[in-house]
């Protein structure tokens, strides 16, 4: 199926270093990944592990130490302000905090206008942008007449990560780089938000990267599944594949951390069994 | 926004010294509307006048309506009047410490403070401006004096007869007023009055007007100079905490270099390098200014720092925002509350500055304006205030610094527990 996929972003030998002499700290070591259009990637690998340094790289708001990336074939220039706005309409993010992502003094109209700005669409009459807005907002369940003149902050957990996902609907990149965008929301809304991210894919042919801490939730969402030790990558292919059939021992010892609510007894000898094998 | 500036309204830090800077402020723009006219002409060539209510002698010799009161034991409510308690207790002190140096044999049982008869009568025995007294100061020994002269004539009952000089006979025999001790003039009735609630300084110019200018000129000089250093330290913080590298390293150079100078030495020796003529308010008040920006461009810096990997700005840049349009819409409103804490800090540090300056004499040129730090100079300056015992010419100017600053500080310290947190109670 692969063969069919154009590859969209890519990158080799790409590591992250912070620091230098005894304080060095290498946050992303020597990674090699090959995104492709139109999968759900998920990037799976517990905190410390190098994910958000890793999104942090790729949407250029961090410098790269040493590697390559490609993006849609070609190598990724972002060296001038103009260069980077081009390259930020092709690859967006959410964040994983809804609460911190917001200006707090903007309201509401001023980030999705900005967003319509950022399309070129400055000079649109007032009316178009309106209608533009509204029905970014009908996209993701929300309506804008009741959110005109409203700050973010006045918004709920769930509703302001919607309202993000109405910002990349009016953006619409061809990467979305989602960090870890249910963790901070309650489990009600989580699904909603995962919905609304595979609406994204498959209405808008997006390539969604997915981060997450969480292997049932990559299990459940994605194509693609890389998992993320230590600033490495040890494990990547299908979902199924790496999924039901782990070899990397700490993936394994992902799948463990999963809780299962119907069977303690079955999640402490799956424990035992890790040890066993280890 | 609106829950903030209610919490503001709500510390009581904050009301404390906001009143009292209103009421600061309220003064200076009010005072000159009922005691119009330059505050720095001189009224009178005397120094340091005591403050009071100045009638005319002669205007209420010739009023003209003169009541005589006969209240009961006029004469001892007189003696009261001009020897107080406090008084008694001088004159005793002054006759011990002379006795233990004469040898006198003088000790506190042979003095009694309540009998005024003999307590004046051992002072006028024993007094003289001449006498030194071992370890007494100047200003002590020149209070005895003042007080010496006040009480001449203390028991004096005759009438007090006014004669005018005959221009035919060259003698002094037309008799003006005969005036007893039970005669009072109503002041109202006297046509030339003088009200110098604080008296006057040591070049003979009313205190209080001249306090009321000049706590109006140093607020001037602590808003421009608060500006002035605000303005360059959150442009500067602005610039090298968002920006940073190597803008940061040259920003951090320069900054780290003006905070190892003590600031007073630099203010010195710019303020030295003007000539006394250009040295306005406003000169002072930019030369304070342009020293004293390093420490808010520290913490605006440190600020920015921590607002700059957010991920509202992350959103923004991602937006294809501009640096400045970043800086202004996404970092500048965060910091905003802690930018007014700073410059009312900055205003404080102006006024204080102004008047270290203008202590030491480098402060803006004398004899056109009035600034609290001038009067601190000129009351040191002539016939020192302190030995002359005119407190009025500088209690009265540190108490208005000393307010300034407090009410500033505690503005400052209100708004803080409201912005931070961490620090509200």
């Amino acid at each position: 199926m692969s063969d069919t996929k154009q590859l969209c972003l890519s990158g080799k030998g790409v590591t992250k270093v912070f620091g230098h002499g005894k304080t060095k700290t290498v946050a992303v070591d020597n990674v090699d990944f090959e995104f492709y259009s139109g999968d759900l990637i998920s990037i799976v690998g517990e905190s410390g592990s190098g994910k958000t340094t890793l999104i942090k790289m790729l949407l250029g708001l961090t410098s790269v130490t040493d590697g390559e990336i490609h993006f849609m074939g070609q190598p990724r220039d972002i060296k001038t302000r103009h260069k980077k706005k081009e390259y930020w309409k092709g690859i967006q993010a959410i964040f994983q905090d809804p609460y911190s992502s917001y200006n707090i003094f903007s309201k509401i109209d001023t980030v999705l206008l900005d967003c319509i700005h950022m399309r070129g669409g400055r000079r649109l009459p007032k009316e178009t942008k309106t209608e533009m807005m509204r029905e970014a907002c009908s996209f993701v369940n929300l309506k804008f007449d009741e959110m005109t003149n409203k700050y973010p902050f006045e918004l709920s957990g769930g509703q302001m990560q919607r309202l993000m996902i109405a910002r990349i609907f009016l953006l619409k990149p061809k990467i979305l780089l989602a960090d870890e965008p249910t963790s901070m929301i309650d489990a009600c809304s989580r699904a909603t938000i995962l919905d609304f991210l595979l609406k994204l894919r498959d209405e808008v042919g997006m390539t969604i990267i997915f981060i997450t801490h969480d292997m049932g939730l990559a299990y459940y969402v994605s194509d693609t599944v890389f998992i993320m030790e230590k600033g490495k990558i040890v494990e990547h292919g299908s979902a199924n594949d790496v999924i039901l059939n782990p070899k990397a021992p700490y993936t394994v010892q992902l799948l463990n951390d999963i809780p299962k609510i119907h069977d303690p007894w079955e999640f402490s000898r799956n424990r035992r069994e890790v040890s066993d094998a280890g | 926004m609106k829950t903030h500036l209610r919490a503001v309204l709500r510390s009581g830090k904050f009301i404390v010294g906001f009143t009292i800077f209103a009421a600061i402020l309220l003064l200076v723009f009010i005072y000159p509307l009922f005691n119009p006219g330059n505050p720095l002409q001189m009224i009178g060539y005397n120094s340091f006048t005591k403050p009071g209510t100045y009638v005319s002698l002669y205007d209420s010799l010739d009023t003209r309506r003169v009541y005589t009161f006969r209240p009961p034991g006029a004469a001892d409510v007189r003696i009261d009047a001009k020897l107080s308690p406090e008084d008694r207790e001088s004159i005793m002190e002054w006759l011990l410490s002379y006795s233990e140096q004469e040898g006198l044999g003088l000790t506190e049982r042979d003095i009694d403070i309540e009998y005024t008869e003999g307590l004046m009568a051992l002072w006028w025995q024993y007094y003289d401006s001449e006498i030194r007294l071992d370890g007494m100061t100047i200003a002590r020994r020149r209070e005895f004096e003042r007080l010496d002269l006040r009480l001449d004539g203390l028991f004096n009952l005759d009438d007090l007869h006014v004669m005018a000089l005959d221009p035919e006979t060259g003698e002094y025999d037309i008799l003006f007023a005969t005036v007893s001790d039970d005669d009072y003039v109503n002041v109202d009735d006297v046509a030339n009055v003088i009200y110098l609630p604080l008296g006057t300084d040591g070049f003979g110019r009313d205190v209080l007007k001249q306090l009321v200018s000049a706590i109006g000129t140093s607020l001037w000089i602590g808003l421009i100079a608060g500006s002035i250093a605000t303005a360059i330290g959150l442009t500067l913080g602005l610039i090298s905490g968002y920006i940073g590298g190597i803008v940061d390293d040259i920003v951090m150079f320069f900054t780290n270099l003006i905070t190892v100078i003590p600031g007073i030495v630099l203010l010195i020796l710019i303020s030295y390098s003007i000539s006394q003529l250009e040295r306005g308010p406003v000169t002072v008040a930019i030369v304070i200014g342009v020293t004293g920006w390093a420490w808010t461009t520290r913490s605006v810096r440190s600020q920015v720092m921590s607002l700059r990997n957010r991920d509202h700005v992350n959103l923004s840049k991602l937006s294809g925002h501009s640096i400045p349009k970043i800086i202004v819409r996404d970092i500048l409103p965060y910091i905003a509350s802690y930018v007014v804490m700073a410059f009312i800090l900055q205003i404080s540090i102006g006024i204080l500055s102004e008047a270290t300056l203008s202590m030491l004499g480098l402060g803006p040129s004398t004899t056109t304006t009035a600034t609290l730090g001038l009067m601190l100079d000129w009351s040191i300056m002539k016939s020192t205030a302190h030995i002359s015992g005119a407190w009025w010419a500088y209690y009265p100017v540190i108490l208005a610094i000393a307010l300034i600053s407090f009410s500033l500080n505690l503005m400052n310290t209100g708004l803080d527990q409201v912005f931070n947190p961490q620090l509200r109670d």
